[in-house]
């Protein structure tokens, strides 16, 4: 058939065929999804957040329960909860997809953004340095132990490695703070900075936060190094059959060329998949690291939200690390192929 | 010598090969490889070893120290093992060391003026008198309970699904393929920690593995789901497929064996998983209070402070047992990896 296509329908198969719109809709359907889900559950139990946490602060505070309708009411107004379900649905995406999680039911007047915007700061710097360590020492780690040339003794660190991936981070925590805490006394146990400092640029201040930083990010760096490193030496396993390494000894480069320049770069691009796979066991494994060092991060925030049933924070909380764990395992989706030509995403 | 002389000059390899003729062939058959066979993959070997170990310790700890009188004369407790409930005001011996530990420092709070016997709390007490020996011996089977329910349910879940997308195609391929990639990128965990605050009521050990089940099966539909889509490309699929034989035929008789090495690696991963996720679950406080499960122990470290008191016993040793599991689980799931595709032998 020699008809003329239709240019409508041309273009549109050629942008829905495109990987990155592919990749993005996957992207959008996740949050989509996950929204609903955090959105529909609450609403199938039947219970009402606010009246909840109300009654909780009226036990608590041993007052009389008169007017707590009234006042539940004039809450649930505000926060929109009395409109249909359909409106609540509408309004709840489209505020979502403003990134605007509400106000905190625990902290009234505080917006739910303004809290996780003071939390996430300490969690970000935390889960990048520690990621990138990881990234760098397990990687190495993993390349020595799977390189055929390296000294024998090297073989008897892939046990311990091995074993310290599988322990979760927060046990290493304990263990941590209470060799180098408790016992050792050489650094503190909880917190991000001391009690009597206030945020400031200041050299003291900065130092204090890394002396805090120090035993959460070893608890997470302690497991990560064990992921990668057992990945890289698979990797390292594997390129060392492959036929340009047989023809780099035959050209006679030196050991160390060898290493760096033909297995190393080669081995080390299928890592950088397993950073998409590991952001969401690094960061749910660091929530609890956190809530072990009372860390100011997102994950101890959660902690307390949870602890006062603040629900709106939850929810929050929740979909900020479902957000920025679905971008990044996008990111890493995206600039894949760009890094590594071998990969290529056709058109299915 | 009351000996029978037929056997008296018979050598080790003799005797050896009448008691195998003896067995009938069977030893030779079906014993002999299993050994020849952990020989190569003995981190299957020790990972099943260890494991076993735990159980046995289990099992012979719950029955031998029932038989032991109890520690109090409230007749509420029948045995020792009714030691870890506490309800109401705690009564007896609070923050007691092991009670073999005679170089412990003492921060005991003895409820009589009696020193305890040498054996009386093998792991000591906690701060509301709770015998952790007895905690431990309960906390261990409900821990490995909730994972091997949510491990038997997503594989369950996630291999019927895994059939369906690969025989049907179509349309119920696509659907199942994008829920487990959805499913895949939210972290499980935050979901649970929406529901479990929804639900508002805690959660029995086996509830909480179906919760972790219903949030877990796309790995395993995902693994599964990529062999089926190898398999079926097999000539003797094809064979059967021609020769008339049915679906669940060829389902049951033709790929169920060759996948058997997958959904089993499969499983110990989301056993493994599972219980990861629920001692974090419960660490953060979601879990049922009145349970002695090993991550509520964590919870009650955690909340009581037994690292700054000094309690080492207090979460050492659930400690010590989590990481047996978790060491276990990941030396047999290496173990499956190699039995499953005798590729890495040798190599990984």
């Amino acid at each position: 058939m020699t008809g003329r296509q239709n240019p409508v329908l041309t273009f549109l198969s050629a942008f829905f065929g495109n990987f990155i719109v592919q990749r993005f809709l996957l992207f959008l359907l996740t949050v989509w999804v996950a929204a609903t889900v955090i959105f529909i559950l609450p609403r199938l139990t039947g219970q009402d957040p606010v009246k909840e946490k109300l009654l909780l602060e009226a036990q608590r505070g041993g007052s009389v329960q008169a007017g707590m309708n009234e006042m539940a009411q004039e809450y649930s107004a505000r926060l929109g909860l009395d409109l249909p379900i359909q409106e609540q649905y509408i309004n709840y995406i489209t505020d979502l997809a403003r990134l605007d999680f509400g106000y905190s039911i625990a902290y009234f007047p505080r917006t739910v953004n303004e809290i996780i915007l003071d939390s996430i700061v300490w969690s970000i710097g935390l889960m990048t340095v520690t990621l990138f360590l990881a990234f760098v020492l397990g990687t190495g780690a993993g390349a020595l132990l799977g390189w055929s040339r390296s000294p024998g003794w090297l073989s008897y660190a892939f046990m311990p490695l091995l074993t310290l991936s599988a322990i979760p981070q927060y046990m290493l925590g304990l263990v941590l703070m209470f060799i180098f805490a408790i016992i050792l006394n050489w650094l503190p146990f909880f917190g991000a900075y001391s009690p009597g400092n206030l945020p400031e640029w200041s050299l003291g201040f900065v130092l204090d936060v890394l002396r805090h930083a120090i035993l959460p990010a070893l608890a997470i760096l302690f497991s990560a190094v064990g992921f990668w490193a057992i990945g890289m030496r698979g990797m390292m396993v594997n390129t060392q059959g492959e036929d340009f390494m047989i023809q780099a000894d035959a050209k006679g480069l030196n050991g160390t060329r060898i290493f760096v320049r033909y297995a190393i770069r080669n081995a080390l691009l299928p890592q950088v998949t397993g950073l998409a796979i590991s952001f969401g066991t690094l960061l749910t494994g660091a929530v609890l690291v956190e809530v072990l060092f009372q860390y100011p991060g997102l994950g101890n925030t959660l902690f307390y939200a949870i602890r006062v049933s603040d629900f709106f924070q939850i929810t929050g909380i929740v979909m900020t690390i479902i957000i920025s764990l679905a971008m990044a395992t996008m990111i890493v989706d995206l600039v894949y192929p760009l890094i590594d030509p071998r990969v290529k995403y056709t058109q299915s | 010598m009351a000996r029978a002389t037929g056997t008296r000059n018979l050598t080790m390899g003799t005797r050896a090969r009448l008691a195998r003729r003896r067995w009938g062939g069977f030893y030779q058959e079906r014993i002999e490889p299993i050994f020849l066979y952990g020989r190569r993959n003995p981190s299957l070997i020790v990972g099943l070893a260890m494991l076993g170990t735990l159980l046995l310790f289990t099992v012979i700890g719950l029955f031998g120290y029932a038989q032991l009188e109890p520690h109090t004369n409230d007749p509420s407790q029948n045995s020792r093992l009714d030691a870890f409930v506490s309800g109401g005001a705690p009564v007896g011996d609070k923050r007691l060391p092991p009670s073999w530990c005679t170089w412990c420092e003492d921060i005991a709070e003895l409820e009589g003026d009696k020193k305890p016997t040498l054996f009386q709390y093998p792991m000591g007490t906690d701060t509301q008198a709770r015998d952790l020996f007895a905690t431990n011996l309960r906390g261990i089977p409900l821990t490995l309970g909730t994972g091997l329910i949510a491990g038997l349910l997503s594989v369950g879940i996630g291999t019927v699904t895994a059939f369906v997308a690969a025989y049907y195609r179509g349309v119920p391929d696509v659907a199942i393929r994008l829920l487990t990639d959805v499913g895949i990128s939210i972290p499980g965990l935050l979901i649970l920690i929406i529901i479990r605050i929804q639900l508002g009521t805690e959660l029995l050990w086996w509830q909480l593995g179906a919760g972790l089940a219903a949030v877990g099966w796309v790995f395993s539909s995902r693994t599964v789901r990529s062999q089926v889509l190898v398999l079926r490309e097999q000539p003797y699929v094809e064979i059967a497929r021609q020769s008339g034989m049915s679906g669940l035929a060829i389902i049951f008789r033709e790929m169920m064996p060759n996948l058997i090495p997958y959904i089993t690696a499969s499983f110990v991963a989301s056993v493994a998983g599972s219980i990861l996720a629920s001692i974090g679950l419960e660490a953060l406080g979601l879990g049922d209070f009145s349970s002695p499960s090993l991550g509520m122990t964590v919870y009650w470290v955690i909340q009581f402070g037994a690292i700054t008191l000094g309690m080492w016993w207090w979460w050492l040793f659930p400690l010590a047992f989590i990481v047996i599991i978790f060491v276990s689980l990941f030396l047999i799931s290496a173990g499956l990896d190699e039995w499953s595709n005798p590729r890495l032998r040798r190599q990984v």
